[in-house]
């Protein structure tokens, strides 16, 4: 049988990418940020996934606005890296894993998701991030990748409740297949972050750290959260954290918190990190 | 128009790219989505107003862009992201960007954020923006 063993959240910020890519990992600006994650990348290499389902946002890359899907799944082989508008990032392409895609579908539909299939679609920055800080510079990734994209770019995004709601069935969905494999989930985006207009810079860790406590402690609690809050007090891109949410709600009831890392700022973010095993 | 007026649109200094927003920025967006490929942002330096000419954007929106008029661009139903690409497009981070946004130099923008960014205190709603000034 498929298990989900853990979840990862984690920010995605794009200059966390650049930095990588332009050699700038140790310089003052980025050192502890990098530090910080080094654990989170040894867990990854000791507990080896065999399939990460990756929660994350396109940023007007795979979609335009000619469609926006609220929660679109990619079920191909492979996902190019999308020119985000300065070149492809050069990290290597993403290997799927069409045959669980396809059965998570048919489990998520006929438990009344009505997910959106993608079988062409580039990835940005909001995937490819989160494997770099995971897995670092690998020639290929160490694990085959199910792209689950959410809308949280027009407003409004699933709410959190909704969210959460997914992450349950993604797990009966994954239960139900009979292969052995250890799958990992990431929820990524956040912390409080604004990167639009005259208050654009804005952080509040105090939220950010009631949300973590509530992720690992009492999630229900984070549910009734409403997308004003989030505006108001995280910032208007603080409502990724709904997708943090998402990956909560594959873990089942119980879960271990074994990290977590705070750190402002990565350009305009307050990044956070937590890994929560499943017990 | 209609009156209605949604609550977060008492937050300050932030447009929500909401359902009506992007249906006034569609033709804008379009422009800048296009500014993913290198040809397209190669012919659009060379020749800004004539390749904004092949978007049906309002003259708003078109002078926005060549004016690189971010705030009035968010209002008008450019998303962030999208806008972006152009800042990408002219050489610039989105941190410049960002900067530029909040009137600040980028220099002054990234030291706020590294000292910790902006507190949302006297920034939650219009009222509390008015009694901090």
């Amino acid at each position: 049988m498929a298990r989900i063993i853990a979840g990862v959240g984690t920010s995605h910020t794009p200059a966390i990418g650049a930095a990588v890519d332009n050699g700038k990992t140790d310089q003052p600006y980025w050192q502890p940020l990098f530090k910080g994650y080094e654990p989170a990348k040894r867990w990854m290499a000791e507990n080896k996934p065999d399939v990460v389902i990756m929660v994350y946002n396109d940023h007007v890359n795979a979609f335009d606005f000619k469609i926006i899907p609220t929660f679109a799944l990619g079920c191909a082989e492979e996902f190019p890296i999308a020119d985000e508008g300065w070149g492809p990032r050069p990290v290597p392409i993403v290997k799927g894993y069409p045959e669980l895609a396809a059965h998570l579908v048919q489990s998520l539909v006929l438990d009344e998701f009505d997910m959106t299939i993608c079988n062409e679609m580039q990835v940005d920055h909001g995937l490819t991030v989160p494997l770099t800080l995971l897995c670092g510079t690998p020639q290929a990734w160490p694990c085959r990748v199910i792209p689950l994209a959410v809308n949280v770019i027009q407003y409004p995004a699933p709410t959190g409740h909704r969210c959460f709601r997914l992450g349950e069935a993604i797990r009966r969905a994954v239960e139900s297949w009979d292969e052995d494999l250890k799958v990992v989930i990431f929820g990524t985006g956040g912390m409080s972050h604004q990167i639009q207009g005259p208050r654009a810079g804005l952080t509040n860790p105090a939220f950010d750290t009631a949300f973590l406590d509530g992720l690992s402690k009492d999630p229900e609690r984070l549910l009734s959260i409403q997308p004003l809050e989030y505006l108001r007090e995280a910032g208007a891109e603080a409502i990724e954290l709904v997708m943090w949410l998402l990956m909560r709600g594959a873990l089942g009831e119980r879960v271990q918190e074994v990290y977590r890392f705070y750190h402002i700022p990565a350009s305009s973010t307050a990044v956070g990190n937590i890994i929560l095993e499943a017990r | 128009m209609s009156e209605h007026k949604e609550a977060y649109e008492d937050i300050p200094g932030t447009w929500v790219f909401d359902a009506q927003r992007a249906r006034l920025g569609y033709p804008l967006n379009e422009f800048l989505y296009s500014l993913m490929k290198d040809s397209n942002r190669k012919a659009f330096l060379a020749n800004e107003r004539e390749y904004t000419l092949k978007f049906r954007m309002s003259p708003e929106q078109r002078e926005g862009v060549l004016k690189r008029d971010w705030n009035r661009l968010l209002e008008l139903g450019g998303v962030s992201y999208a806008l972006a690409k152009l800042a990408f497009t002219d050489g610039k981070s989105y941190q410049y960007m960002a900067s530029q946004m909040t009137g600040m130099t980028e220099k002054e923008y990234v030291d706020m954020m590294l000292k910790g960014g902006r507190s949302p205190d006297g920034w939650r709603t219009k009222a509390e923006r008015q009694g901090k000034r």
